[in-house]
């Protein structure tokens, strides 16, 4: 009972971190049906921007507050220079563009920063709390109250704010969107900010426990990619529930078979589900477009 | 009220509106007839700034369009309901209908909204529904209640009447005439001639990118050789 309870809890914190990265792929596409495979690199700089600064001098909520910021602008460069040039181009042109941006942006950071891997200190502290017999780290409930703050912030931003509707719209319709006065371009420089902002916040919430490095976006992106298809791409519910599913699955395979088989038991579970549900768990069922 | 001088457009390097002069005057119905692939879809694409222009003039209540973006044109009171409806078909009827009211967040949106239901009861009853499952008819209603919501002085209309029953047709057209009661002046295009014609204060006759006739809508359909082209009699 204490084992079982010690993977569920250790899969809820690994499922919260792939959470937030299916949280940042959601308004990107949203916006323009783009899965932006640099969110990975999103994470990436929000803790290693987080690290340096915090290194440089800055205390460590100022330096996570840069990061998030940075990080946005960003984002912002990224969808001026590399994906607003290419406007009108399919969406896999535009996927592909994300591929080349988060390698060059794993290359640049590279350079910029080191190698090297980094942590800073947890924001509470590094002694487990006791849960029914098993352990937790003060700074997993950081990451999942983080994934539930960001979660129920989207949720209420595409459901109840015109703003978010304007996100949707723009997505369904771009020359409708234009018609009723939405700054379509606009829209789309709101996505990348928002998206990044959250992927870098979500590599400020899991640096103290995962540590990170130039490199970590590319395994972070793939998993992230996989829960929100688990969900449903799109869906806010869907990221939420399918980063805790991963997470869970794999804790789970890990604990009670191998560490080894985990990857692969999950991949296997996504198949079966996205075979019986190709829209993923909480996937749109609407209309197709015309 | 809308001014058009010398309007050129083209798609690449193949040019489709060689020089179009029009006007349209407060209150005034005005439609644009002609055959398929004339450009009057371009030429309304223009007014509404989605489509560029490579020479004249677009003036709007007094003001050059030329350098006024898309989403801005709405707020200076020109709205459009597309060729093809071009709804929001993920999203249900009444985020429709407010998205139309996108530019505004005043108590009136939601007294415009009880309007665009009284005029069309069929958009009151699907409210919550996807917009894309409705019919032909509906989306029309909807296409065309999503831009009387923006506030219009001036309504563009391209082809309202494209595929639907005859019926449906005469409906709404009725629905095009009633807009002078609410001081929305219409320009309106259509391939269906008879139709605007007979709803409209002037017209133009638009073929291959040019304007080649005008008068008023009964001059024009007792022109023969209007009745030839375009009306088939
Ligand atoms: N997106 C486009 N790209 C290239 N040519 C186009 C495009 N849209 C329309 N055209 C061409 O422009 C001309 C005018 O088309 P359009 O404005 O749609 O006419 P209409 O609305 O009168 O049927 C046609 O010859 C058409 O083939
Ligand atoms: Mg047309």
């Amino acid at each position: 009972m204490p084992e079982l309870m010690q993977f569920l809890l250790s899969g809820a914190t690994v499922g919260a971190v792939y959470a937030l990265v299916a949280l940042g792929f959601t308004i990107i596409y949203n916006a323009s049906d783009i899965v932006n495979f640099a969110q990975g690199e999103f994470v990436m700089l929000g803790g290693m921007i987080t690290v340096f600064a915090h290194m440089a001098g800055l205390p460590l909520p100022l330096a996570a507050l840069l990061a998030i910021v940075v990080t946005a602008a960003i984002g912002v460069a990224l969808n001026k220079l590399a994906i607003e040039p290419a406007r009108g181009a399919p969406v896999v042109s535009l996927i592909i563009i994300t591929i080349g941006a988060s390698i060059f942006i794993r290359g640049a950071a590279q350079l910029v920063f080191d190698k090297q891997l980094h942590r800073f200190p947890a924001f509470s502290g590094d002694d487990p709390i006791a849960v029914l017999g098993a352990t937790i780290l003060p700074q997993s409930l950081w990451v999942i109250a983080g994934a539930l703050a960001v979660f129920i912030g989207l949720w209420l931003f595409f459901t109840k704010t015109l703003t978010g509707l304007a996100v949707l719209a723009t997505s369904n319709n771009r020359l409708a969107a234009q018609l009723v006065g939405i700054n379509t371009s606009w829209v789309m420089t709101l996505s990348f900010a928002l998206s990044a902002g959250i992927g870098a916040l979500a590599g400020v919430l899991v640096t103290p426990i995962t540590l990170t490095r130039y490199d970590v976006g590319i395994a972070l992106a793939l998993k992230g990619f996989a829960a929100a298809m688990l969900g449903g791409m799109g869906s806010p519910h869907g990221a939420l529930v399918g980063g805790i599913l991963l997470g869970l699955l794999e804790a789970l395979t890990a604990g009670y078979i191998s560490s080894q088989y985990k990857d692969a038991a999950a991949f296997i579970v996504i198949l079966a589900v996205l075979f019986a549900m190709p829209q993923g768990i909480f996937g749109a069922k609407r209309t197709e477009r015309v | 009220m809308l001014t058009v001088e010398g309007l050129r457009s083209r798609y690449g390097r193949i040019e489709v509106l060689h020089g179009i002069d029009f006007t349209v005057n407060s209150g005034e119905i005005v439609s644009i007839v002609g055959a398929n692939g004339a450009g009057k879809t371009t030429l309304l694409r223009c007014l509404s700034g989605v489509q560029p222009i490579t020479h004249g003039d677009i003036t709007f209540r007094g003001e050059v369009l030329t350098a006024v973006p898309a989403h801005r044109r709405i707020r200076l009171g020109l709205a459009q309901s597309p060729e093809g409806r071009q709804i929001f078909t993920k999203l249900s009827v009444e985020e429709n209908l407010r998205l139309g009211a996108f530019l505004y967040s005043d108590e009136r949106v939601d007294k415009d909204l009880a309007d665009a239901f009284a005029m069309f009861p069929v958009l009151k009853e699907k409210r919550n529904l996807s917009a894309g499952g409705l019919s032909g008819g509906q989306q029309q209603m909807l296409a065309i209640a999503r831009a009387l919501m923006g506030r219009p002085s001036c309504l563009l209309l391209d082809e309202p009447s494209m595929g639907l029953a005859p019926i449906l047709v005469a409906q709404i057209f009725d629905v095009v005439k009633g807009l002078k009661a609410l001081d929305v002046t219409v320009l309106l295009v259509e391939q269906n001639a008879f139709g605007a014609l007979s709803i409209s204060d002037r017209g133009y006759v638009m073929e291959t990118g040019r304007i080649v006739m005008t008068g008023t809508g009964g001059e024009l359909i007792a022109d023969p050789r209007i009745r030839e082209a375009y009306l088939g009699v």
